[in-house]
């Protein structure tokens, strides 16, 4: 498992992060959102989301309440929420595991509660707040193909990271 | 006429009885906040699994409560989006089975219709009107210019008002439900004590963002916390409520004048909240509107205002053929 940690500073960092992971995914992607409440999950959805081509007047709101919203993008966006839910069991009684098979981008928030039937190849985002309104990420995946579409994503961004194995 | 109303939507299984678009004759939900609460949190019975166990039941139940049998009914109504897939599929595919069945006409009816209509159980409102529905999924205001005509004039681009309350009581350890803590809360509390942000967009929106407040709650608990000051919740509360709720009645009133409308209805479970609906009551006396607001009961999703909706529906447009099928983004815009 290899992590890399970087600083998001301003707002407008974490939408050129999130634009640029929305348009470097491919079909099947999942991307797990993970960090407390007011963390920035749900911005930096918005973010993925204006990368993947969502059009603008399709507003993507917290899935918290509804606990999944589909968009039509350059691909489809299936966004998760899993704030409500108490562990997978509930996961899979809603039949969310076949969209993580389906040919759209899978971005989950709260993807912890349900951990053990995530797909192995994901990338995790872990979100946590910092000084002056920065945001600290640590960026993991276990599948070594994420190495290279990271390192293009960070630079893309403009990004300075530290890579971390273990 | 009577109308068997069936609701699967979300999280609650539910199911009512009306007779001709106005005098409710039962109206049963799956709903108990007790058992959830054990988790601290919002942990809803809402697989479809549970719909799916609920159905018959509740369907049973609201029959008997109105004291009538499938063979009374003239009309089923189901809701058919928006919302989960695999829940909506559950009422709505018993709703078309039982339509086969015993030979009843059938008609599918959008969710946010049946909130923008519930007021009608209990009063005659005239058109046209703005409506405010906020929930926990929902803060939309619309112009309702009939039974079947809405247009959407403004929704949340982030959270919903209901949401923003659940989260602040989370972050401020109440228990679930969120929204009615909160309230309690603020009632001791001073509501100008903390000057948390309005988000009012662009001049022209009618749209809403609760995002920023719930954030700024949570900054101004990490401050205090690091300044070793005890934190003020009955303020935090307060001052958070009046924040939510300047931008809900202004924005709607700002939807009125633009429209040029003197009613007002509100719907949705954070109608509840009594300081939301004085706020209401005291602006719409100002500005000379009339307000609505139906009882808690008919706020909430119910199996009543999607049977007045389907009544309405049906008499414009007729029933719906069996092909017809579930969607997961509102029709309304």
């Amino acid at each position: 498992m290899a992590s890399y940690v970087f600083t998001l500073s301003s707002p407008q960092e974490t939408e050129k992060f999130g634009n640029a992971l929305g348009v470097n995914a491919s079909p099947g992607d999942v991307f797990c959102l993970d960090g407390d409440l007011g963390a920035g999950k749900t911005t930096l959805s918005q973010a993925i989301a204006r990368g993947l081509q969502v059009p603008a007047d399709c507003y993507v709101t917290s899935p918290s309440f509804a606990i999944l919203h589909e968009y039509p993008g350059r691909i489809p966006m299936y966004h998760m929420d899993f704030y409500r839910l108490s562990d997978s069991t509930e996961v899979i009684d809603l039949g969310f595991e076949e969209y993580f098979y389906l040919l759209g981008l899978t971005v989950i928030e709260w993807s912890k509660r349900a951990e053990d039937i995530l797909p192995t190849d994901r990338l995790g985002l872990f979100i946590e707040m910092g000084p002056n309104d920065s945001r600290r990420v640590t960026c993991s995946f276990s599948d070594e193909k994420w190495h290279a579409r990271i390192q293009e994503i960070l630079s893309e961004s403009g990004l300075q990271y530290e890579i971390l194995e273990k | 006429m009577l109308i068997l109303g069936i609701e699967s939507s979300c999280d609650d299984t539910a199911a009512a009885v009306l007779r001709d678009g106005r005098q409710v004759l039962s109206s049963v939900l799956s709903s108990q906040d007790q058992i959830h609460s054990r988790f601290g949190g919002v942990v809803p019975e809402l697989a479809s699994r549970n719909h799916l166990e609920n159905i018959t039941p509740i369907v049973q139940s609201a029959l008997e409560t109105a004291g009538c049998g499938l063979e009374n009914i003239d009309l089923i109504a189901a809701t058919q989006g928006p919302g989960l897939i695999g829940s909506l599929l559950v009422g709505f595919s018993y709703a078309k089975a039982l339509s086969f069945q015993a030979g009843i006409p059938f008609i599918g009816v959008d969710h946010m219709a049946g909130h923008l209509l519930a007021v009608f159980l209990e009063s005659d409102v005239t058109f046209p009107y703005v409506a405010l529905i906020a929930s926990g999924g929902t803060s939309s205001i619309f112009l309702v210019k009939s039974h079947t005509e809405f247009q959407h004039l403004g929704r949340t681009r982030d959270d919903a008002a209901g949401e923003a309350f659940d989260k602040v009581a989370k972050l401020l350890q109440l228990p679930y439900p969120g929204g009615p803590h909160v309230s309690k809360m603020a009632d001791a509390g001073n509501g100008q004590a903390i000057a948390f942000p309005r988000a009012w967009l662009d001049e022209d929106s009618l749209d809403f963002s609760f995002s920023g407040v719930k954030t700024a709650v949570l900054n101004h608990c990490h401050r205090e916390r690091q300044s070793d000051s005890a934190l003020q919740i009955e303020d935090i509360c307060a001052s958070f409520q009046e924040a939510v709720i300047e931008v809900l009645v202004e924005k709607t009133a700002r939807a009125a004048t633009l429209h040029n409308v003197d009613t007002i209805v509100l719907g949705g479970g954070v109608s509840s909240n009594l300081r939301l609906r004085q706020a209401f009551s005291d602006r719409c006396h100002k500005d000379g509107r009339t307000l609505h607001v139906p009882r808690p009961a008919y706020c909430t999703d119910n199996g009543a205002m999607i049977a007045l909706a389907g009544y309405y529906k049906y008499h414009q447009f007729g029933e719906m053929h069996h092909g017809e099928d579930v969607y997961s983004r509102s029709v309304l815009g």
